[in-house]
């Protein structure tokens, strides 16, 4: 495992941070070494950064099927394991099998969502790396990690392109 | 939208955490009183678990008293906010912005008191867990096909999916608290509950699918939920009043008239509590008086058919069951103020752009509809139970007792007391969601006016 380090460069107006990622596009910097970060949602692109991709669509798809299945398994299960025979009709019951095995494909659903909004966003993050705490108050910044020897580097690029403040932190990834 | 001011994030921060951060005078005594109000239920029912059931006002043959009027209702109140935050949402209002948290947390707080309520009701608690299906050492297993199983996988269902819906929405917020939080256990707390959030392209993309994505999800559970508990009701084969074929989509339809009415409640609750008039503004109120007249004339017209249905077909129980609930004390002067309360003050009210703009006549408004909705379940459920009908063989009617009035009390003291204590600690209005209505908001010039106007992509 190398540590990396990372930098951050806090601007005050959109165009200044989209001009910062210009910047570091051209001093060779790619796509996975630079972030920017932002207190309030942006309309995407924004800061010329590339749309992020995700595959969140197939997470609730898993999670219904799995639900499905386990609502099937239970229903089923309990019901031939402890057979109520009722005017001599059918020991498993569809009717109300299908709404505990709705409720659990909508659960399964759900909780599998919300597992891939997590790991689709990347969290839990165990390392800030470079952060300001005034991006929640309205400054937008702009990260860079990178390995040691190129961190100088991008610590220019974010001042020349008009950072108000460059500051360092470090990762470990 | 006409209202149009634009605050910075500075601001916005510093407005939205002021009840987080600081400690408004009147929050503490509030707290303790709501506290004092819920162990003085709490108690009431260890009272009752001691003694026994007989001393509630249930005997034969109404044996659904207080308690179920209660948990029909709160499970009704639970439906705010997933019609607020979710249809809303899906259908990007630009109003919704400031009431969502607030509606939907209200439902997490809401769904726990509908939980707690059966607990109360069966008498001997400790058998609640017979309906999860645990029990690997007898071989006794739950009965599927009892509505009393459907309940808890329904609720319980909408419980678990509404807090993580509010809990992936707050994830953003809790990050704001955690920058602007001075002590360091306080930043370390808020720091782990916010997994680390710093803001990136990928997590506000993340943000806004997710809040698509859940909504929708929500949607078909929250159809689920009361339909299963009118369920509860439909299904059973002694109750004949209660075998109509829409009292699926009427309770829904009730629950969501109760609940939105609910929400402006709170928004006006929050105006002056918390001083958020910045951020709930006339438009606001005026916006959820006209869903209010649409959701209210719908649940009005699945009222007149339910009686259509009961009264055309004229069969003697149903006429009598009527006849019960209009014409006999004290369940006429009920009804004529259910019908009051529900429909009849509100509505018309509601017609006055005056009256929706107005914080103080909406919370008035609001308050009715929900005295008249929590009379509309107790209308059906006494009655329904104190007519004379097969299987059963006593006449008989019912009295609360002091100890379930109480215990009803604990409720709304719990849900109060619930939000009361989330407001102190998590920001109750979603501050990068209004931070965002900031952004994507301008001024247009048309001819010589200048009119707010939102830029959607």
């Amino acid at each position: 495992m190398f540590a990396k380090r990372s930098v951050i460069g806090l601007y005050t107006d959109e165009e200044a941070a989209a001009s910062a990622l210009d910047a570091l596009r051209e001093a060779g910097y790619d796509q996975g070494e630079y972030e920017v970060l932002t207190g309030t949602p942006y309309p995407e692109g924004t800061f010329g950064e590339e749309e992020p991709k995700h595959t969140l669509y197939r997470w609730p798809l898993i999670g219904a099927a799995c639900g499905f299945i386990v609502g099937l398994v239970l229903t089923s299960g309990t019901q031939l394991a402890y057979p109520l025979v009722t005017g001599g009709k059918p020991v498993l019951s569809i009717p109300p099998m299908t709404i505990i095995m709705y409720e659990g494909t909508m659960l399964g659903a759900i909780i599998f969502t919300v597992i891939g909004i997590l790991i689709e966003s990347r969290l839990p993050r165990l390392f800030m790396g470079a952060y300001d705490e005034r991006i929640t108050e309205g400054y937008i910044g702009v990260t860079v990690t990178t390995s040691e020897e190129r961190v100088g580097t991008a610590e220019e690029v974010l001042n020349a392109s008009g950072a108000e403040e460059v500051k360092r932190g470090w990762e470990n990834n | 939208m006409q209202d149009h001011i634009q605050l910075d994030q500075k601001q916005i921060n510093d407005d939205l955490l002021a009840g987080v951060l600081g400690m408004p005078k009147w929050w503490l005594p509030a707290v303790l009183f709501l506290t004092l109000v819920v162990f003085a239920g709490l108690g009431s029912f260890g009272y009752m678990m001691n003694k026994g059931l007989g001393v509630t006002g249930l005997n034969r043959p109404v044996m659904w008293g207080f308690f179920i009027v209660n948990f029909v209702f709160w499970i009704g109140i639970s439906h705010a906010g997933i019609m607020i935050s979710a249809i809303l949402r899906l259908t990007q209002a630009e109003w919704r912005r400031p009431v969502t948290r607030a509606a939907e947390v209200m439902t997490v707080f809401s769904l726990m008191a509908a939980l707690h309520t059966p607990l109360f009701h069966v008498g001997r608690p400790w058998r609640e867990m017979w309906v999860f299906p645990y029990d690997f050492a007898r071989g006794v297993w739950p009965n599927v096909r009892s509505p009393f199983v459907w309940d808890p996988s329904a609720v319980g269902t909408y419980l678990i999916a509404s807090s993580l819906f509010v809990f992936i929405a707050l994830i953003p917020d809790l990050a704001v608290v955690r920058d602007r939080a001075v002590n360091p256990l306080v930043k370390k707390i808020y720091g782990t509950m916010c997994l680390g959030w710093r803001g990136t392209p990928r997590q506000w993309k993340l943000q806004a699918v997710a809040g698509i994505l859940l909504s929708a999800l929500v949607l078909p559970v929250f159809v689920s939920v009361h339909s299963i508990v009118s369920w509860d009701f439909a299904v059973l084969i002694g109750v004949e009043g209660w075998h109509s074929t829409i009292f699926a989509p009427y309770f829904i339809i009730g629950a969501i008239h109760s609940g939105v009415s609910a929400v402006a409640m709170l928004m006006a609750l929050s105006v002056w509590l918390w001083g958020l008039d910045k951020y709930l503004r006339p438009d606001h109120f005026d916006a959820i008086g006209r869903l209010l007249i649409v959701v209210a004339t719908t649940w009005f017209f699945f009222f007149f058919l339910e009686w259509v249905f009961a009264l055309y077909t004229l069969e003697g129980v149903e006429i009598s069951l009527r006849e019960l609930q209009v014409f006999q004390w004290p369940y006429g002067m009920l009804f004529l103020i259910f019908l009051a309360t529900a429909f009849f003050i509100p509505v018309p009210m509601w017609m006055f752009k005056s009256v929706r703009r107005s914080a103080f006549w909406m919370f008035f408004t609001t308050v009715l509809v929900n005295v008249g909705m929590w009379l509309e379940r107790f209308l059906i459920i006494i009655p329904g139970l104190a007519r004379r009908q097969p299987f059963t063989f006593d006449w008989g009617t019912y009295h609360p007792s002091i100890i379930e009035i109480l215990i009803v009390a604990e409720t709304f003291a719990f849900v109060a007391l619930g939000m009361l204590l989330f407001s102190k600690f998590f920001p109750l209005i979603p501050i990068f969601d209004i931070k965002e209505g900031m952004v994507v908001r301008d001024e247009i010039k048309i001819g010589r006016r200048i009119v707010p106007a939102t830029i959607r992509e």
